[in-house]
Formats: structure tokens, C-alpha cells, sequence
């Protein structure tokens, strides 16, 4: 049913409604309301699960593996200086293959403090192996929980995932989103089968210690399952879309691309405001289109080379940057791109907060077509 | 599609302002989407929160520049703010002071000063005007009515503290019919 509400709370109704057992989460901005949600649910006795309280991320996610280990649905949520608390255990999750859900709002790192919206905190953990998830809307930042578990919890899989929206922009942004029912989601996520758990009658060992001898083929074993994600994202998304209607089987998606002369290519909420500026563009004439990277990881490299193999040049916005490269999207669509000859150019931009219109992004296709980019887009005049 | 800006200081509670107003808004069938956009979190502090109203799905997730409607709810911060920055020609700028406005708005919009925080005195015993603005709101643009209004206060608020809230906007929303 359609209902207009906030997009942290779409978010904990839809994690109540995943049903998860084991929940571990210490607050921080922009994330707090979700996890306040989930907590007055469990004391409600609304949501029949554990809520374990904390007094780190650190101890949050350790909490989360423990309780996957032992065969629990279990999420979490965090943000910036929260997820990077978080890093080593990032590791051990995806490591031990356990498939955690956890909800990034996410938000620029410090130095300098900010609690405002960038992507810096979950692409600079593009490495730990896990999936990940990034929504424009609050009605995708909802739904994408119920894909997330269904690809974590395949056994073909067995990784865990981040759902990423951006914080304020969406967490904090009431809007109308049809929430299924919990009948709904039963239908579509039936009850965790985990394919071995810690248990004291039959024990195994979890996360032992691996040689040299044998290290190397963990991470094979371990990328080869986040390659075999691809085709469970691609099977969930499509039972998602015959079941409700809101097909998500594609990891990007293309609007008005399909004869495109520039593409722009973007994540998260940006994909809104970039949709609304090349309907103005297209009105005045110019063909741009946006090509939407939903799932980042696993990367999709090879729908990215299908999709924009007749474009002349493709403007990506990254809102992060590897300091001393570019922004991290730009680096990985080139390499998708690579032995084409259309110029990718990378615009880093809306970091810490900074606002972006419709007028940024004309921009941004004006100095595509001019062959200008690799550069930072917006700064104030001063520190040029 | 029409947007709102709504400029206050932390703790008046723009924000919720803005969220209500598009609850209600949603009741009447509109597609509406209320956002907050925060200085530094603390009371005080100039805050401003946003609604857009449209016919179907809102995709824009830039700020306001260009507002068909503000609200001021602390006409102190016109000395430190440029409030009416960017407001469309034809465009309403509900102005809470128990005086006349010391500012001029630009040619063609319409300016309304409603004395919210006595009404809210009177009411609540607060200074709390947001609740006292969204009445003087709907009654200025016509984009909610005052019933959904009166809805999404009783299902944020409990008991008595909703009616008394839906009090002071009735209020309000009658000073600003009986104006018009």
C-alpha cells in the first residue's frame, strides 16, 4: 500500500518485515532512526528478534557475525566514521561467508567532520567483498532489503550485502513508498537456511587459519561467488518484479540511453535529479542519457559495456574520491570500457553535503562534450 | 510542481512542519516529498526544511532555490538570511511577526505576517509556531486542507497536545481566511 513516510522508517519496516532474529547496531547520523525503529519494535514485541545493544560498530558487526555463525537472519546498520570502525570485521563477514544484511545511510568521512551525504564510506569498502546495493529512491531503498536477503542467503552465494541510500537526501526525506505486506515478504524471503552452523552437538570451526597453501583459493572461492551473485541478483530482482511489479533484475539500468549521444553514468539518489536534467536536455535538443549503477558489487562491467557501446562519451559522477586517482566509479566504468574509444570522463562532485541541480549536471555534459573532465566539479573559485 | 520553503531556527520544529505539510498533502492525493536541510544540529541554529507538491513522482533531490511559497517562523532571521532569495513571481511568503515586516519582498509576491508565536502562547503556553504556520499555510496556498491537516496532527501528536495544536493552526488558518 502506498503510504508517505520517512525513508528510515520504510527502511526498518522493511527489515522488520525480513523477519531478521539477531539484531546489532550502534546509532550514528544519519542512520539513528532506523535503528531507533527497529529497538521500539523489539520492545514493542512487534519484531520477534534479539536487539543487541553496543558500545562500538565494532562490537555491532562482531555481534552480527557471531550470531550468523550460529545459523541467525541478521542486520545491522551504520554510516561513515561507523562503517570505517567496522573495517576489519567487513572482512571476517564476507571471509567466513556470512550473509549479513546492513543498511548504509550514507555520509562523508573525516577529516573534516561531516555528517552530510557523500558515497566515501561504502566505496572506499568496494574491496571487503560484500555486495553492494545503492538506491535512488526510498521505494528502492525498501525493496532492496528483501533482494538483498534473498541473494545473500542463496547458497550459490552465502555473502553478505550493503544496502546503501543516502543519508538525509533519502533517509531523512518523507515521500510516498508502497510498503508490501508481511504476507508479501514471506512469500517472496522464506525463513534463513543457513548450509552449516556453529553447533555445540555437531561443531565445526569457522574463520580458522589458512596458509600460504591455501589462502589464495579462499579468495577465488570468494570472488567466484560474488561473479556467481550476478545471476541470483538478476533471478531474485525478477521473482521481486512478478511478485509486486518493481522489476530490479537488472544491476544498471538505462533511462533514455538507448540512442544516446552522452551518457552520464551515476549511483544513488543523484540518478533522480540527473533523470529530471536530461528530460530538459533532451526538450532542448541534445540526446543524453543516464545509464544507473544499482548493484556495484558485484561489479557490472559487461551490462555496462552492452549498454554503452554506441554512446560517443560518458560523463561519470562519483560522489567519492581515491585521493591521488579519481573518483572510484570513473576508474572502474574505463576499465569496463576499455579497448573502446568514446573518452570516459570522471566529475567528482556533492562531496560532504554539497548540493546538486539540474543546472550542475547540464554543466557536467557541457564540459563532457568539450572532452573536458577528470576534475573535481562545483569548487569555490578560491582554492583554484 | 510547486515547492515550500520553510526557514526557522533548530528547535522550532521546521522540520516537522515540513514533514506534516506533506503528509496532508499526500491525503489530498498529491505526490509530496519533505526533506530537511541542517546547518549545524543545535538548537537555535538557522534550519531550513523543504516540500515539493506534484501531480505524480518526484524525482528532483536538489535543494529549493525557487520557492512558490516560505514560511518564516523567526522574522529575526531576515537580518542574518536573505529569506525571500529566489521566491517565484506570484509566490506567498507567510512571515511570523507581531509586527510589520522591516524587509521588503520582491514585486508580485504576496507577503503575510501572522503574529504566530502569541497565538502559540495563547494555545499551546510554547513559543512553538510551527504547528500555528502550517494553518496559516494552508489557508494561504490552498495546497492541503485544513482536515488533513487536523489528520496528520492527531496521528503525530497524542491527545490533548494534538487538539491543542490543531487549535492554534485553526486559528491562524482563520486570521488568514478572513484576510484574504
Amino acid at each position: 500500500m502506498l503510504e508517505i513516510t520517512e525513508g528510515s522508517h520504510a527502511v526498518a519496516k522493511a527489515v522488520k518485515m525480513s523477519r531478521p532474529q539477531v539484531i546489532a547496531a550502534y546509532p550514528i547520523t544519519p542512520q539513528t532512526h532506523i535503528v531507533e525503529t527497529l529497538a521500539d519494535m523489539v520492545a514493542d514485541c512487534e519484531l520477534d528478534a534479539e536487539y543487541i545493544t553496543v558500545e562500538s560498530e565494532f562490537s555491532a558487526l562482531s555481534a552480527c557475525l557471531g550470531a550468523s555463525a550460529a545459523g541467525s537472519r541478521t542486520y545491522s546498520a551504520t554510516t561513515s566514521q561507523g562503517l570505517a570502525l567496522m573495517f576489519e570485521v567487513c572482512f571476517n563477514v564476507s571471509g567466513m561467508r556470512l550473509p549479513v544484511v546492513m543498511t548504509i545511510a550514507n555520509r562523508a568521512l573525516g577529516a573534516p567532520l561531516s555528517i552530510w551525504n557523500d558515497q566515501q564510506d561504502s566505496i572506499s569498502l568496494r574491496d571487503c567483498g560484500w555486495l553492494q546495493f545503492y538506491a535512488e529512491d526510498n521505494q528502492e531503498a525498501t525493496d532492496l532489503h528483501y533482494i538483498a536477503y534473498k541473494v545473500a542467503e542463496n547458497p550459490e552465494v552465502l555473502l553478505p550485502a550493503f544496502v546503501c541510500f543516502d543519508g538525509f537526501i533519502l533517509s531523512h526525506t518523507y515521500e510516498p513508498v508502497d510498503m508490501l505486506t508481511q504476507e508479501d515478504v514471506d512469500r517472496f524471503l522464506p525463513p534463513y537456511k543457513p548450509v552449516q552452523k556453529l553447533d555445540a552437538d555437531d561443531p565445526i570451526s569457522m574463520g580458522m587459519y589458512a596458509t600460504p597453501d591455501y589462502y589464495l583459493e579462499f579468495r577465488y572461492e570468494h570472488d567466484q561467488a560474488m561473479k556467481r551473485a550476478k545471476n541470483a541478483i538478476s533471478k531474485a530482482g525478477k521473482e521481486f518484479g512478478e511478485m509486486f511489479g518493481r522489476d530490479y533484475s537488472a544491476l544498471v539500468e538505462g533511462y533514455r540511453v538507448e540512442d544516446a549521444e552522452t551518457a552520464i553514468i551515476a549511483i544513488g539518489s543523484l540518478c533522480g535529479t540527473v533523470k529530471d536534467a536530461i528530460d530538459e536536455m533532451r526538450t532542448a535538443g541534445k540526446k543524453v542519457g543516464l545509464l544507473k549503477i544499482r548493484c556495484f558489487r558485484p561489479f557490472p562491467a559487461d551490462e555496462i559495456r552492452d549498454a554503452l557501446s554506441h554512446v560517443k562519451r560518458v560523463a561519470v559522477l562519483d560522489k567519492n574520491i581515491s585521493v591521488g586517482a579519481k573518483g572510484a566509479v570513473a576508474i572502474e566504468v574505463r576499465d569496463a570500457l576499455y579497448g573502446k574509444t568514446m573518452p570516459v570522463l570522471g566529475y567528482v562532485l556533492g562531496l560532504g553535503g554539497r548540493d546538486v541541480r539540474i543546472s550542475d549536471i547540464k554543466n557536467i555534459v557541457s564540459l563532457a562534450e568539450s572532452g573536458k573532465g577528470d576534475q573535481f566539479y562545483g569548487l569555490r573559485t578560491e582554492v583554484l | 510542481m510547486r515547492e515550500l520553503r520553510i526557514h526557522g531556527r533548530g528547535g522550532q520544529g521546521s522540520v516537522t512542519a515540513a514533514e506534516l505539510i506533506a503528509v496532508a498533502a499526500f491525503e489530498g492525493g498529491v505526490y509530496a516529498q519533505a526533506f530537511p536541510a541542517f546547518g549545524v544540529e543545535r538548537r537555535g541554529a538557522p534550519v531550513q526544511a523543504f516540500v515539493r507538491f506534484n501531480d505524480h513522482t518526484i524525482r528532483l533531490r536538489s535543494q529549493v532555490y525557487e520557492p512558490d511559497y516560505i514560511i518564516v517562523q523567526d522574522s529575526t532571521l531576515i537580518r542574518d538570511v536573505n529569506v525571500f532569495l529566489g521566491v517565484k513571481p506570484g509566490g506567498i511568503v507567510i512571515v511570523n511577526s507581531g509586527k510589520k515586516v522591516d524587509a521588503s519582498v520582491p514585486a508580485g509576491v504576496k507577503l503575510i505576517t501572522i503574529d504566530a508565536t502569541s497565538i502559540a502562547l495563547e494555545v499551546l503556553g510554547l513559543p512553538i509556531t510551527n504547528t500555528t504556520l502550517m494553518g496559516a499555510f494552508a489557508a494561504a496556498s490552498g495546497e492541503i486542507k485544513f482536515s488533513a491537516l487536523e489528520n496528520a496532527l492527531r496521528h503525530r501528536f497524542p491527545g490533548e497536545l494534538a487538539e491543542k495544536n490543531i487549535r492554534a493552526a485553526k486559528k491562524a488558518y482563520e486570521i488568514v481566511k478572513g484576510d484574504a
